[in-house]
């Protein structure tokens, strides 16, 4: 699984950071990255869920499966 | 008994039916006309459906922050403070300079280093009930939270919070006393001015002082945006979040299957918290409608108030199935409570925190609570909605 944030949805509400901390990573102003190439290990997969369906702004995807 | 006889055409967010149950008012309104509309304080619209309101909340261009008060204006405001309360009140281009020199004071990061001290508070709040068997959840606990963590963000004593508390509530929850929220404004903006001059040249870590050392493009901000970001900071950051705080706390006193499957499984807290976030948001803000529009066949005129409802978007069924019931490992939960688009709640991160936290401390000490027999729970609305008084026992 890989995941990605898109940088021009995301408005830093660090919804994904507060429920998927080890996979997202969010800079000063608040915009989040998936961490490294977005890659999600299977023990993570379920958080990486979570994140995209917490997303307000639906900027957080699952790009691979 | 409330005074409203038709809400599609004549709602009143300060009807006290409204503030203390607005849900099924919202569900009406959903399924007949679910972009309300009222002539009173000033005439404004308000949109009950999720897809509505986050795309007004999103559409910048159409809906103006020149003012985002749920009230009108009072005259003299611009007096008091000239550009507003930047950003929440501004547009871009100011919109987005005056929020990047806010933003890096609630990251993830900077938050980490008020936990401890939160913590400590909320440990000595607690501390000082727990053994007496009863408290007031909302007064004596949730209210006496943010107000001291935006405190010390911004550098002032611990010993004028109930000041500050005054002056929050005067200008949100009693809006509508104009002399009242006059006079509050006044102080606050007078206590906030002298504060500047104090610390102006200093070397403090604080809010207030770094912003008077910060520049913006090669020049120093100019000392009207500067105070309307610290009134922002302060007005914003304090009834919100006991709002928020207090109200997780009645529905935990008021459902026990709730608290106890939290205290059994406090993995479950990150959900808990965001479905808690939804079902009892606190914050509507508003718009100006920027030139005449036709929003969803509702005829807009320039200058119009529209009220964005997010805890009535965050009830849509819609959006959220079984939207009325609060589901603390909800996993598909895109709620709305601090906003979307561009004006995100700059302190979100904090509030979640201080959320956490809050919820934490209490359920270590008093996992078993409920309502007090006969507690008279009151709520307050308008701009921010929760408890003002929640007694509870243990």
């Amino acid at each position: 699984m890989k995941i990605r944030v898109d940088p021009d949805k995301c408005q830093g509400h660090n919804r994904c950071y507060a429920l998927a901390p080890d996979l997202f990573e969010v800079d000063d102003f608040g915009q989040s990255t998936a961490v490294g190439d977005g890659t999600v290990p299977s023990e993570l997969h379920d958080a990486a869920r979570l994140a995209v369906a917490n997303c307000p702004e639906f900027a957080v995807e699952v790009v691979e499966d | 008994m409330t005074n409203v006889r038709d809400w599609s055409s004549d709602y009143d967010i300060f009807d006290l039916d409204y503030v203390v149950d607005p849900y099924p008012i919202w569900d009406d309104l959903r399924s007949s006309c679910p972009i309300a509309h009222t002539e009173r304080l000033g005439g404004s619209w308000l949109p009950t459906r999720y897809q509505d309101v986050t795309a007004i909340a999103r559409d910048v261009e159409h809906f103006s922050s020149r003012n985002v008060g749920v009230v009108p204006p009072a005259e003299g405001d611009d007096v008091l403070l000239p550009v507003g309360v930047p950003p929440i009140s501004a547009d871009p281009p100011v919109h987005t300079w005056t929020r990047r020199l806010l933003l890096p004071w609630f990251s993830p990061r900077r938050v980490e280093e008020y936990e401890r001290t939160t913590r400590a508070l909320c440990q000595r709040l607690v501390g000082g009930f727990a053994d007496a068997g009863h408290a007031d959840a909302a007064a004596d606990y949730a209210q006496q939270i943010p107000v001291r963590v935006i405190g010390v963000m911004l550098g002032v004593p611990d010993h004028l919070s109930d000041t500050f508390t005054g002056w929050v509530r005067d200008l949100l929850e009693f809006a509508t006393d104009t002399p009242r929220r006059n006079k509050a404004r006044a102080e606050m903006v007078n206590y906030f001015s002298g504060e500047m001059e104090a610390r102006r040249n200093g070397s403090g870590d604080d809010l207030i002082s770094v912003l008077l050392r910060s520049e913006v493009d090669g020049d120093p901000v100019p000392d009207g945006h500067i105070l309307g970001t610290v009134a922002l900071t302060l007005i914003a950051g304090v009834d919100t979040t006991w709002s928020a705080i207090g109200s997780a706390l009645w529905h935990l006193a008021t459902h026990d299957d709730d608290r106890r499957r939290l205290v059994a499984e406090p993995e479950l807290l990150p959900t808990a918290i965001e479905e808690l976030l939804r079902a009892y948001s606190p914050v509507t803000m508003a718009r100006i409608v920027a030139s005449d529009t036709e929003f969803e066949g509702c005829p807009m005129r320039e200058g119009d108030r529209v009220l964005l409802n997010f805890p009535g978007a965050n009830r849509d069924p819609a959006m959220f199935p079984d939207a009325d019931r609060v589901v603390i490992d909800r996993q598909e939960n895109r709620h709305v409570a601090f906003g979307a688009g561009i004006h995100r709640c700059a302190g979100s991160n904090l509030a979640r925190m201080e959320l956490r936290v809050a919820l934490q401390e209490w359920l270590a000490r008093i996992p078993e609570f409920r309502l007090a027999p006969g507690a008279q729970v009151t709520w307050a609305g308008g701009q921010v909605r929760g408890p003002r008084t929640v007694p509870v026992v243990f």
